[in-house]
């Protein structure tokens, strides 16, 4: 259960950084959408794991890039969205924004799945 | 399936990711902006970002290397002149992309398509003003002479094809910050953008006139009055060319029509439209003393143009290396070579002339439709063009411009510029810029010369804007030039509106000749030195009329200095460019002084008193007596103006402050002094205490808010084009002001300081308010910005071909052709 749970995680994020290389951004709800068909969870464990997913790969990814900048452009962009020149709150808001739309992606593919009655312990 | 859950599911799913795949208002794609493959992220370079490389350009002649230094600037190897403009388009792309199609956008009027209507439609209004000018056909008309001068031609094509090989390798998420933010991508570049770019540089430098309110003042006033409130020469100004110099005999003299007086000077029409101008003090410092005043004994060139202060700065600092010249300087982004600089052999520096070179003409059109206009007793056919202005977020506005014999119809009753007044009136402009002249081959060659007759010819065809060309070399040679192509005017030609129905009022030669242009050598026989400040360039006795907005302070001050001090270093000359003397202060505080009234005074009032009066005259940043003294003017100028120029709800413009200064210097009955609202006739004294007083209730305001030290109180930025406070730099502690040699106002300032001494090996320094990089995520976005702010300078480096192991040497890009 908590293996599926994170290789269906694992996944999401792998598959959302290789189309953000080549693709639209918001091709992450897709790649979301795709692995959660695949492997198919509960809709709350879906949405987790898409959410978890892009939390970590878009807030891992601007938190990398802050860190290696020194916060000089985050400072500055969090002063015209306006996050009160806070970097950390950029961070966050960029991690949130990705686990929204990755989310809805692995949600709504949850619901292709028919509803299984509650499965026995094997 | 849960068909329900599902389609809900998608429905919410697909409704986020539209929402956060467009824009709203004014706002990025935020989706697109948040994500840090494709968004800003990608801007925020490691702070040890590594800018090395090999790039391909396809069509350079040979190879090429450029060497960055620990700040960022390129010193360029190549091969010849047209690989060398090639690399600095691709440079120029590489590190400032943005501002310069920003910069383009701006001149053509084309400020609405990126940033939407405005507040009040102000980007409209300003994007019509534009093309109403006829900036695209001054560009236009640029393009054409450059493509008659095969050399420049040339360079201008290595250009663009530097500057399109980068854009044509930018992936979306490798854009600009501000593409990123405004939601859209650069267009190719073209010779017509770096003419569009040297046109907006002349409209900055020449596109300053006061011809409507100058109007309606002499409507509005008595002649006494008038004359009193613009003077057209000011008591204490030292011309560029000193007084008392012979002029060659003008070989033309213009005549004022017959009808001068009746139609013109004694007319009483009045304007209500209003022009988008320049900033008023556009101007700047340079100067060149001799080796005979210097301690080395070979001459020393400084200048520090004031442009606005902007980040990306309006400059980039490069040097540029071929087989046939070596030259270092500041370059623009958006046009080919070195602007501003210093090569081998000669250092040269530039200041704005301010001559007045844009006319107005009231056109009488036969009927609504604008199609033919009374012209020499008949009505004449204007050609009309239709100008598509696109609109962010809005549906396009077709605006039909008609053009007549004067130039294009400015205002008429569909535009009235940024006056909310209608108007049933017509005025056409003639604008010198607009005429075809070839600008960049005088900075073609300029970059070569070799010595004073090599300057003279590389001078002699620029036209537009005006400009006081300083010049010293190492053989010892110091020069200035004021050179342009002057409309040759009779005394207050241009000064006001004319009339339009014939062509008596037209120029009548459209430019003087070079060799009757003001200039000076500086010579063991003279004061050796020769300097400019945007003050009048010669005295009465020129032969032509020059118009009338020439600042006098800077200029008079940097000759006192420059009078008074020999064994200069480069040192000396640092100081003297950072001076925050305000040698209008120094004119005026006796004259406050003098008329206090003690008794009206309080120990609060009487200690600010002190310590006017103990100032040194230096607006010094942590000085609390500049922060009194110019509430205390302001106040002065308002209590003696605002009675008399309140009767009217027609645009004036207020006089020159020293105007009023030696105006008052000269007569303590100045009959302005007089409060027309009152039966009391008022006193120069009453009113300067009057306005020390007022002063007083500013001060404590002032020290509510932090604001008593001058630079707080003046409060200098270096702002972001965008005008976004968060990619600006505000609230620098710089000194210094609009009557200072440190001419650093609020958002307008010496926007790159540079001394040349023309030793061997040649002595340089310099810097400017902000960074080699445009990105706002570099950590070279404002690298300057502190050391400029605090008056200190770069030693530039002049890169020796041998010198490629050199330890100034951080970052090298190989550029090869195909």
């Amino acid at each position: 259960m908590i293996a599926k749970f994170i290789v269906t995680t694992v996944l999401i994020a792998l598959l959302s950084f290789i189309s953000g290389l080549f693709l639209p951004w918001w091709t992450i709800a897709a790649a979301a959408f795709i692995v959660s068909a695949l492997i198919p969870q509960q809709p709350l464990v879906a949405f987790l794991a898409g959410f978890l997913a892009l939390f970590l790969l878009w807030g891992g990814m601007a938190l990398v890039i802050d860190l290696a900048n020194g916060s000089i452009l985050s400072t500055r962009v969090a002063g015209i969205l306006p996050l009160h020149d806070s970097s950390w709150a950029l961070v966050l808001v960029t991690g949130l924004v990705g686990a929204l739309v990755g989310g809805g992606g692995s949600l709504t593919a949850s619901y292709l799945q028919k509803r299984k009655p509650r499965a026995k312990m094997k | 399936m849960r068909i329900l859950p599902f389609f809900l599911s998608l429905l919410v799913t697909v409704g986020l990711v539209y929402c956060l795949d467009r824009p709203w208002g004014q706002t990025p794609v935020m989706g697109r902006f948040l994500s840090p493959q494709h968004g800003f992220w990608q801007n925020a370079e490691p702070t040890d970002q590594d800018y090395d490389g090999r790039i391909k350009l396809p069509g350079l002649r040979a190879k090429g290397e450029v060497y960055f230094d620990e700040n960022l600037v390129p010193h360029v190897f190549a091969a010849n002149r047209r690989d060398a403009c090639y690399i600095e388009g691709y440079l120029h792309a590489r590190f400032r992309l943005w501002q310069m199609e920003f910069q383009t956008f701006a001149a053509a009027g084309r400020i609405s398509e990126v940033l939407g209507p405005g507040t009040n439609n102000g980007f409209i209004k300003y994007d019509r003003g534009m093309r109403r000018l006829g900036m695209i056909t001054a560009a236009r008309h640029a393009l054409e002479a450059v493509n008659e001068d095969p050399e420049t031609k040339a360079d201008c094509d290595a250009y663009t094809a530097g500057v399109n090989a980068y854009i044509s390798g930018l992936t979306a998420s490798g854009l600009p910050l501000e593409y990123k933010l405004l939601n859209y991508a650069p267009e190719p570049w073209s010779n017509l953008k770096t003419m569009l770019f040297v046109k907006y540089m002349a409209f900055d430098l020449a596109g300053a006139d006061n011809d409507f309110p100058m109007t309606n003042a002499k409507a509005f006033f008595t002649k006494e009055q008038f004359a009193l409130l613009y003077p057209e020469i000011q008591d204490s100004v030292d011309p560029v060319i000193p007084k008392g110099t012979r002029f060659e005999t003008p070989h033309f003299r213009p005549k004022p029509p017959a009808t001068v007086d009746s139609l013109y000077l004694n007319s009483t029409t009045t304007v209500t439209d209003m022009e988008k101008l320049p900033d008023p003090d556009n101007g700047s410092n340079n100067w060149a003393v001799s080796g005979r005043k210097t301690l080395s004994g070979k001459p020393i060139l400084c200048n520090d143009p004031h442009l606005s202060l902007t980040l990306p700065s309006i400059w980039y600092q490069m040097q540029i290396h071929t087989p046939d010249y070596n030259v270092y300087g500041v370059s623009f982004p958006g046009a080919p070579y070195v602007i501003i600089g210093f090569n081998d052999d000669c250092a040269w520096g530039i200041t704005n002339s301010e001559r007045d070179v844009r006319d107005y003409y009231t056109i009488k059109f036969k009927d609504e439709t604008r199609k033919e206009y009374w012209f020499n007793g008949a009505w004449k056919e204007a050609t009309q063009r239709v100008d598509t202005i696109l609109i962010k977020g809005r549906a396009p506005l077709y605006d039909t411009v008609a053009t007549t014999v004067f130039g294009p119809v400015l205002f008429d009753p569909t535009y009235t510029g940024f006056s909310d007044e209608a108007s049933n009136k017509s005025y056409a402009v003639c604008w010198k810029p607009a005429h075809p002249s070839d600008e960049l081959k005088t900075f073609r060659k300029l970059q070569q010369i070799r010595n004073y007759s090599d300057y003279k010819d590389a001078i002699k065809t620029f036209e537009t804007p005006g400009q006081n060309f300083a010049f010293a070399d190492k053989a010892g040679e110091v020069a200035l030039w004021q050179q342009g192509a002057f409309p040759a005017k009779w005394k207050e030609q241009g000064r006001f509106v004319m009339p339009g129905e014939d062509s008596s009022y037209m120029w009548q030669e459209d430019s003087i000749p070079m060799e009757e242009n003001p200039y000076m050598l500086a010579t063991d026989d003279n004061r050796g030195f020769v300097s400019s400040a945007n003050q009048l360039p010669v005295d009465t006795t020129y032969p032509y009329y020059l118009g009338i907005n020439f600042p006098p302070y800077r200029g008079l001050y940097i000759n006192r200095r420059l009078n008074n001090i020999n064994s200069i270093t480069p040192a000396d000359m640092m100081s003297l460019q950072t001076d925050n003397h305000d040698v209008f202060a120094e004119m005026a505080r006796p004259l406050l002084l003098r008329n206090i009234e003690d008794l009206r005074l309080n120990d609060n009032s009487r200690a600010a008193e002190r310590l006017v009066e103990d100032w040194n005259l230096n607006d010094d940043p942590d000085e609390e007596a500049p922060v009194i003294f110019n509430y205390w003017w302001n106040h002065l100028q308002h209590d003696i103006y605002d009675d008399e120029f309140s009767k009217t709800s027609l645009p004036l413009k207020r006089p020159f402050e020293s105007t009023l200064l030696e105006a008052l210097l000269k007569d303590t009955a100045y009959p302005f002094i007089d409060d027309v609202n009152t039966p009391h006739k008022e006193t120069l004294p009453e009113v300067v205490t009057t306005a020390f007083l007022q002063a007083m209730n500013d001060v404590a305001e002032a020290a509510k808010e932090d604001k008593l030290t001058w630079a707080k109180n003046k409060d200098t930025w270096i702002r972001h084009n965008l005008r976004l406070a968060a990619l600006s730099r505000p609230h620098l502690p710089i000194g210094g002001g609009v009557h200072c040699i440190n001419a650093a106002k609020p958002l307008h300032g010496p926007s790159w300081r540079m001394i040349v001494q023309l030793t061997t090996p040649t002595e340089a320094y310099g810097i400017y308010p902000g960074g080699q990089s445009g990105n706002p995520g570099s950590p070279y976005y404002d690298t300057f910005v502190d050391k400029w702010a605090a008056g200190k300078y770069n030693t530039l480096w002049i890169m020796e071909p041998g010198d490629v192991k050199n330890q100034h040497v951080k970052w090298v890009m190989d550029f090869s052709g195909n």
